[in-house]
């Protein structure tokens, strides 16, 4: 058992290009920290260096207070597992699972007894003396698992473990994962580019863009206190909405109508220096139908928008409107749409709001949608800095 | 009749004349090897009178038998150590960026390219001015320098189709370099090994050019440079006979090599390492 610590961390490729820019990450013992960024954020490059599959370009890594920048990977203690499992194809599980032992010499029973334990573990007993080919995508996964946590390391690092699972293993597997975490108590750092994944699993997770931790902390934290329009835009699904909004006079006028800005709220504007220009983002839970809002009403501001498309969850109702002007610009809210791969991700025009499952709303149906101002999050456009933390 | 069953026909069809073909002249060479002195311009395919008394006669020859020691010891050290320098240097290629791989890959070729008769007389003079005319390494070595861009070519085909995820999870369990390759990587290009061992072993095996100017004495004369020397019972009887005993016995061993291997060349090992 061990502490990780990354400390002033940066990774320069010799073509110039900059992957990991000066990280500082300090991982507790026993941690289960998640690195969650987009794809090209740095995240594997900084697992990889922690691996030591990397070189480290500038700064100082330290496992359980030693520093190890100049280690190779097998003098530094820690085990991983890789997206493709990398499963050795011409050993079987048992020797998949032993290789690492065999290779510390360390003796044949004590070798099996490790293995066996293991395999229990896991639920891999009886496939021990088969080959990674005869082996189904969650079992070579496991076995994947099983070689990290044979050798009881100092600390296990997963790169994107559930990426190849099929769908209903991927709801399955992060549960699994936690519960070993818990069971073993193993210092865990966890590359995953899934959000969801990301809120569900870890202690703390550490949210990375182009090569730069953005914010690190609880899932909560992350979720209601976001750093900035990168973190806001990233954590939360359905994603958080964003609209541009003009600050006059004490009012800030949105496409959905103006809002009073609450006393508070200004206070912070002004000591955070806001201009006139701002990004407005609402989580889609801070709507409501306004029919189903009884004595707040007065307190929010009310309009009324065509809902496009309605998605009954039972326990949710997604209502999906589309709103005049509300398309805000920021640099970062483009990377987020390029990386979901869609012209709906934030940034559209497009505005979700998850409704109480008692709502009335109807497809092609005006609706009457209600939100509290106090709850909206105000971005600086230009560096994207939330203004009212 | 099915466009199936007339495809299958025809293929059928093909690779019997390409079979029938290929095998003609070596069962030729087998009839003549087995054929008596007195028949052996008959024209008759099969033997009218069968006789071994050509395999005796080669086997009695010194000069036979040890051009076979020769040929054997030379071309299985020549091939033992294109496969290891072979397998490093298609590793390196494979796996690495340095700079000049370019070059190192460009030049490789061009030596595969460059026409050994070409260099037989400046070696001829080098070789006997280093004292390496007539000695195993003096033919080993040219071996080595035609035989290893074949066989960095074909193994570094292999290598780059291992994953390297693979190398990095036995480095990560504590694997040195050296025995990641030697554990991990190596057993899966085990196939590319033995196709490139088979190919470097045939050309070692058969080659005549260098065998036959850089060679003297049966110090280190291999069975093709041998068997031009073969003579009959008189100058005036060509040793066709004995010849063809000779090339029947130096083509077994390649059979046997290929017929050994052929499972393992065939079967891909790496299914199963990552996903899919």
């Amino acid at each position: 058992m061990a502490d990780i610590v990354l400390d002033h961390v940066s990774k320069r490729f010799p073509d110039g290009t900059t992957a990991v820019d000066d990280v500082n990450l300090k991982i507790g013992d026993g941690e289960f920290v998640i690195l969650v960024g987009p794809s090209g954020c740095g995240k594997s490059t900084c697992l990889n260096m922690i691996a030591g599959l990397e070189d480290i370009s500038d700064g100082q890594l330290r496992i359980g207070g030693r520093v190890v920048n100049e280690l190779a990977p097998k003098d530094r203690d820690i085990a991983m597992v890789f997206q493709s499992y990398a499963l050795y194809p011409h050993m079987t599980v048992r020797e998949n699972m032993g290789f690492g032992l065999k290779l510390a010499r360390v003796d044949r029973a004590e070798i099996d007894r490790k293995v066996n334990q293991a395999a229990e573990l896991l639920e891999l007993t009886e496939l021990l003396d088969r080959k990674p080919a005869n082996l189904s995508g969650g079992q070579r996964q496991r076995v994947a698992m099983g070689r990290a946590i044979v050798r009881s390391p100092q600390a296990f690092l997963m790169d994107e473990p559930l990426s190849n699972l099929d769908a209903k293993l991927r709801v399955q597997m992060p549960t699994t994962v936690a519960r070993l975490q818990n069971q073993l108590g193993t210092t865990t750092v966890y590359v995953t580019h899934d959000q969801t994944e990301a809120m569900t699993l870890g202690d703390r997770v550490a949210v990375m863009r182009a090569g730069v931790i953005q914010q690190v902390g609880a899932p909560e934290e992350l979720y209601q206190r976001p750093r900035n329009l990168f973190v806001a835009g990233f954590i939360g699904s359905p994603a958080m909405n964003f609209l541009p909004g003009t600050l006059e006079d004490g009012r800030l006028r949105t496409p959905l109508g103006d809002v009073v800005v609450p006393a508070e709220m200004r206070a912070k504007l002004q000591r955070a220096g806001a201009g006139r220009d701002l990004i407005v983002g609402i989580r889609p839970e801070h709507f409501e139908d306004a029919a189903l809002v009884d004595g707040r009403l007065a307190d929010g501001l009310t309009f009324t928008a065509v809902v496009e498309v309605l998605e009954s969850l039972g326990a949710d109702k997604f209502a999906y409107f589309r709103v005049e002007g509300a398309r805000a610009t920021a640099k970062e809210l483009e990377e987020l749409a390029a990386d979901a791969g869609t012209g709906d991700a934030p940034g559209s025009d497009q505005v979700v709001a998850r409704l109480d499952p008692a709502s009335r709303a109807r497809e092609g149906q005006q609706l009457r949608l209600w939100f509290d101002p106090g709850k909206l999050h105000l971005f600086n456009p230009g560096n994207g800095a939330h203004l009212t933390l | 009749m099915s466009t199936r069953t007339a495809a299958k026909a025809s293929w059928a069809a093909g690779n019997t004349i390409v079979v029938v073909a290929a095998l003609i002249p070596v069962l030729w060479l087998a009839s003549l090897s087995f054929k008596d002195p007195s028949t052996i311009a008959d024209g008759s395919f099969l033997p009218r009178r069968w006789t071994l008394a050509n395999y005796r006669g080669i086997f009695q020859t010194s000069l036979f038998t040890r051009a076979l020691v020769n040929s054997i010891g030379i071309a299985l050290i020549a091939t033992v150590l294109a496969v290891v320098v072979g397998s490093m240097a298609a590793y390196a290629v494979a796996r690495l960026r340095f700079p000049g791989k370019q070059v190192l890959v460009a030049v490789t070729l061009l030596i595969a390219m460059f026409p050994a008769i070409s260099l037989v007389s400046p070696l001829f003079n080098l070789w006997r001015q280093l004292g390496l005319f007539d000695t195993w390494p003096g033919l080993i070595i040219p071996y080595l320098t035609f035989s290893l861009p074949l066989a960095i070519y074909t193994l570094s085909a292999f290598f780059r189709e291992i994953p390297w995820e693979l190398e990095r999870a036995a480095q990560v369990d504590g694997a040195t370099p050296l025995q990641a390759f030697l554990q991990v990587i190596a057993p899966l290009a085990a196939p590319g090994m033995v196709t490139t061992a088979i190919l470097v072993f045939i050309f070692c095996w058969t080659d005549f050019v260098f065998a036959i100017s850089l060679t003297s004495t049966s110090a280190s004369q291999t069975v093709p440079a041998a068997i031009a020397f073969f003579s009959g019972a008189s100058q005036f009887q060509t040793p066709i006979g004995s010849i063809a005993a000779a090339g029947v016995v130096i083509t077994i061993p390649i059979i046997l090599f290929v017929f050994f291997f052929q499972r393992r060349i065939v079967a891909g090992l790496t299914s199963g390492a990552v996903k899919g």
